[in-house]
């Protein structure tokens, strides 16, 4: 059935246009047969009534109405025009599989929410992500939190159990809804789509009242707007024809880099389009795709918040909204950037994923958004961690960095760079320490370390003087959170560059803050570290808010890298203390900024936690903790003299050394802010950092 | 004869067995599925009979997994407010109501009373469509008009 044909059928159909429009093809999924037989029904009653109507039935014949029931154990395929069942399948994976195969053979999917072998939501997901169908919700539950649920995870309808007859009339408007936000440029009826459309909205307002049980009507009109902000010239595509761009890892990493260059904020269609500079693309399909992956990202950040749940992670996803989209914006970008290997990203994606929707689902590595990756599994609770850890990093970056640094940062494309500014914005408070540390040149070290980190890789990250290097995005956008407060922290260490060195990728050179290293290294441990290291640090960080500032951009350079990229279990340790740092920095005047990173610190004990970091990155790449973080650490900092104890950091187990130091790190805190005040002298030997490498971090 | 039936009909509304749903199942019958409503209760009570045994064996064990239990009603409550069985259906979410703060006690009583009434309501149907179907033809015949 050619769309055409659809179109055409649905002009003329337009005198009856408040009947469900033949031909439409809906799948259902449901494993309850009696609601599906009932579904069935109505969606038959509805074709049937059009038929009786609509004379222009006829010509839609063609169309089919696929019907999927799942019956138990088996999906009957309806295909009402013949009436003959066509297709049975085993699950709900059967529905997708049906879905893939036929990528036009269907024209919206109606799925319930509670369904024993995957989650609706989940279906939801992949639905609208692989195939850009409007994705209709259903379940007898109705509290808010579920509908909410649906709304964020992008469901264009939520039905209430029992599903009345009047509601399913409706449900055509999704589908033409999204055509129309899809094609406004292709439209040879351009004219007359256009006042299909508009015929075809005002039912829509009786629909909503019908489609929607009670809570359907703010919900519908939620998300129409929601569907419409993409589409802002949805009137004129109206073909209903939808030649779908099919989002290729290369083209979502190209999405991503120009989205993490605007700032997630600032990212228009437009721009993105303008940055991307493929040829063919339009507006309209970026911004659709724009949509959903906002929606993934703040499901993202509100996930590891939701799981984290630290004290120091009030913040709902409204809240963090901006952090996680950073996270998922570090994810997304790490994977533009190429560095992590794709399947390292998926897992990570997959991880982050997984633990939003706690579901360890099939990694479709063709779906850059769903990374349900097995085997990132473990990073499940890092991987919200870190990200969220990241986007402290970031924070405490940009506060110290010059708002041209964060620029920078930005420029180099990397998530972190978005988060960082988005974080700037965001812990200005804590900064104001920060930010005299910071030194311009560290800063950007750190950024590029970030961004060099062999585990992150992000393209742009090494060597970018800006704060380019987006330390763990992630990181960042928490800035609520105590992870965000690393990033400060270290950019308070006065070493910028020293966070640059966690950054692992490159030998950063961190401009003389010993500290740096183990910012570095906390960041890359942290992203690996996963929650657990965050879980400790965060509550460590309350514990050690005395600590400098120093410490702080101290946790946050490592912090920073083991955001992004330590999915791995890097030496959870260290992340922890990081994390722990970076969250209490934010939540205390500045000058406690530091002191989170260094209550990350003292948790380690030393520079751990930078070299954490490193491990952190190492363990990106292979899981490696404490001694390969040492390692990883090391940025080539000037100084140098901050080794960061890679040892430490297995030995950490964070949660074991739980502030190991409290001593040690009020020590240490005088001594790098000591250091910072002079220059950065060598911290380790004051602090008991063993020492502060600066490696690259092998990633 | 029709009146019979209309006045059958009537009661179990009136005393709470079905309701609104009930009746948009009815509207959805038509010559092509004459038997549709039946057809569909029918479906309800082979399907909904697997989930009772669930529950049921999820209630004997010890300490109570509350939210399986749940999940499970969750699921039976949508069945029954497909077909539109009313009681059934308050009885369903008074269980749930016990599962989300832990009753046991309650929902063990809770789930009894629902046994009974999916009992009598799967009776009541039943005499239903069984003098339905006697007077179904004309019935039809009527409701074609």
């Amino acid at each position: 059935m050619s769309v055409t044909t659809s179109s055409a059928s649905w002009k003329s159909g337009d005198a009856v246009s408040d009947q469900f429009p033949a031909g439409l093809r809906v799948l259902v999924v449901d494993d309850d047969p009696t609601c599906l037989r009932i579904l069935e029904k109505m969606l038959r009653n509805c074709r049937y009534e059009v038929r009786l109507n609509n004379r222009s039935y006829r010509r839609t014949r063609g169309k089919k109405l696929l019907f999927g029931i799942r019956n138990l154990d088996r999906v009957y395929f309806v295909d009402l025009v013949n009436e003959s069942k066509f297709t049975t399948c085993g699950r709900a994976e059967v529905a997708l599989k049906l879905l893939r195969d036929n990528k036009d053979g269907f024209d919206v999917v109606i799925s319930d929410v509670h369904m024993p072998d995957m989650d609706g939501f989940k279906l939801l997901e992949r639905v609208g992500l692989e195939m850009d169908l409007p994705v209709i919700m259903m379940s007898a539950d109705d509290s808010k939190s579920v509908v909410m649920k649906g709304v964020t995870h992008g469901a264009c309808d939520y039905l209430i159990k029992p599903v009345r007859m009047e509601a399913l009339k409706n449900i055509w408007q999704h589908v033409v809804r999204k055509k129309k936000n899809e094609w406004k440029e292709k439209d040879a009826e351009q004219s007359g789509s256009v006042e299909e459309g508009d015929r075809q909205q005002k039912p829509t307002d009786d629909a909503d009242y019908s489609s929607s049980a009670n809570e359907g009507n703010w919900r519908n009109s939620r998300k129409r707007k929601e569907e419409e902000d993409d589409g802002d010239d949805k009137d004129d595509s109206s073909t209903l024809k939808k030649p779908r761009v099919v989002w290729s890892v290369e083209l979502h990493q190209q999405f991503v880099t120009a989205v993490n260059q605007l700032g997630i904020d600032k990212a228009v269609p437009k721009k993105i389009l303008e940055l991307m500079n493929v040829p063919g693309l339009t507006r309209e399909n970026v911004a659709s795709h724009l949509q959903k992956y906002r929606l993934y990202l703040r499901r993202l950040s509100g996930q590891p918040q939701n799981g984290l749940g630290n004290s120091f992670l009030g913040p709902q996803d409204s809240g963090f909204g901006s952090i996680s989209s950073l996270n998922g914006l570090d994810l997304q970008a790490y994977a533009s950037s190429g560095q992590i290997p794709a399947q390292s990203l998926a897992s990570i994606q997959a991880a982050a994923l997984g633990r939003v929707t706690n579901k360890s689902g099939i990694v479709d590595q063709r779906n850059i958004f769903s990374f349900d990756n097995p085997n990132m599994r473990f990073l499940d609770g890092q991987q919200h961690h870190s990200n969220g850890k990241q986007v402290n990093l970031l924070h405490g970056i940009p506060t110290n960095m010059d708002s041209k640094q964060l620029a920078a940062l930005h420029q180099s494309g990397q998530p972190f760079g978005n988060t960082l500014m988005n974080v700037h914005s965001q812990s200005g408070q804590s900064n104001s320490l920060l930010t005299q540390m910071v030194q311009p040149q560290s800063r950007t070290q750190m950024l590029n370390e970030v961004g060099g980190n062999p585990v992150l890789k992000f393209p742009s990250s090494v060597g970018q003087p800006g704060l380019s290097q987006p330390i763990p995005g992630s990181g960042f956008s928490r800035y609520g959170m105590d992870n965000n407060v690393r990033p400060l922290t270290y950019t308070s260490l006065s070493q910028p560059t020293s966070v640059v060195e966690f950054s692992r990728s490159q030998g950063m050179e961190l401009s003389g803050n010993s500290i740096p290293l183990t910012s570095n290294s906390g960041i890359t441990s942290y992203t690996s570290k996963g929650t657990t290291l965050q879980e400790e640090v965060n509550s460590e960080i309350k514990g050690s808010r005395g600590f400098l500032p120093n410490f702080d951009a101290f946790n946050e350079l490592s912090q920073n890298r083991t955001d992004t990229w330590d999915l791995q279990n890097v030496g959870s340790t260290f992340e922890t203390p990081q994390h722990s740092n970076v969250q209490s920095r934010l939540d205390v005047a500045p000058s406690v900024l530091v002191q989170p990173a260094f209550a990350s610190d003292h948790r380690n004990g030393y520079i751990r936690t930078s070299s954490v970091n490193k491990a952190a990155f190492s363990a990106a790449t292979s899981l490696g903790n404490g001694t390969n973080f040492g390692q990883q650490l090391t940025p080539s900092h000037a100084d140098s003299s901050l080794r960061i104890k890679t040892e430490r950091l297995p030995d950490m187990g964070f949660q074991n050394s739980l502030f190991p130091d409290q001593l040690g790190q009020d020590d240490l805190m005088s001594t790098l802010l000591k250091q910072q005040q002079d220059g950065l002298a060598p911290v380790e030997n004051e602090f008991g950092f063993d020492e502060y490498q600066l490696d690259n971090l092998p990633v | 004869m029709q009146r019979q039936l209309a006045n059958m009909k009537q009661t179990l509304f009136d005393q709470g067995y079905l309701d609104e749903q009930f009746i948009q199942l009815e509207e959805l019958q038509d010559d092509a599925n004459p038997n549709f409503v039946e057809e569909v209760v029918t479906l309800y009570y082979r399907d909904s009979a697997r989930l009772i045994q669930n529950i049921e064996q999820a209630l004997e064990k010890s300490p109570l997994d509350f939210s399986k239990l749940e999940c499970l009603m969750h699921q039976f409550k949508g069945s029954s407010s497909s077909i539109g069985a009313k009681r059934v259906k308050s009885e369903c979410t008074q269980f749930k109501e016990h599962c989300r703060v832990g009753n046991a006690d309650g929902c063990k009583r809770t789930f009894q009373q629902l046994k009974k009434e999916y009992a009598t309501l799967k009776k009541k149907v039943e005499v239903y469509f069984q003098f339905a179907r006697q007077i179904g033809p004309v019935e039809k015949a009527c409701r074609s008009k």
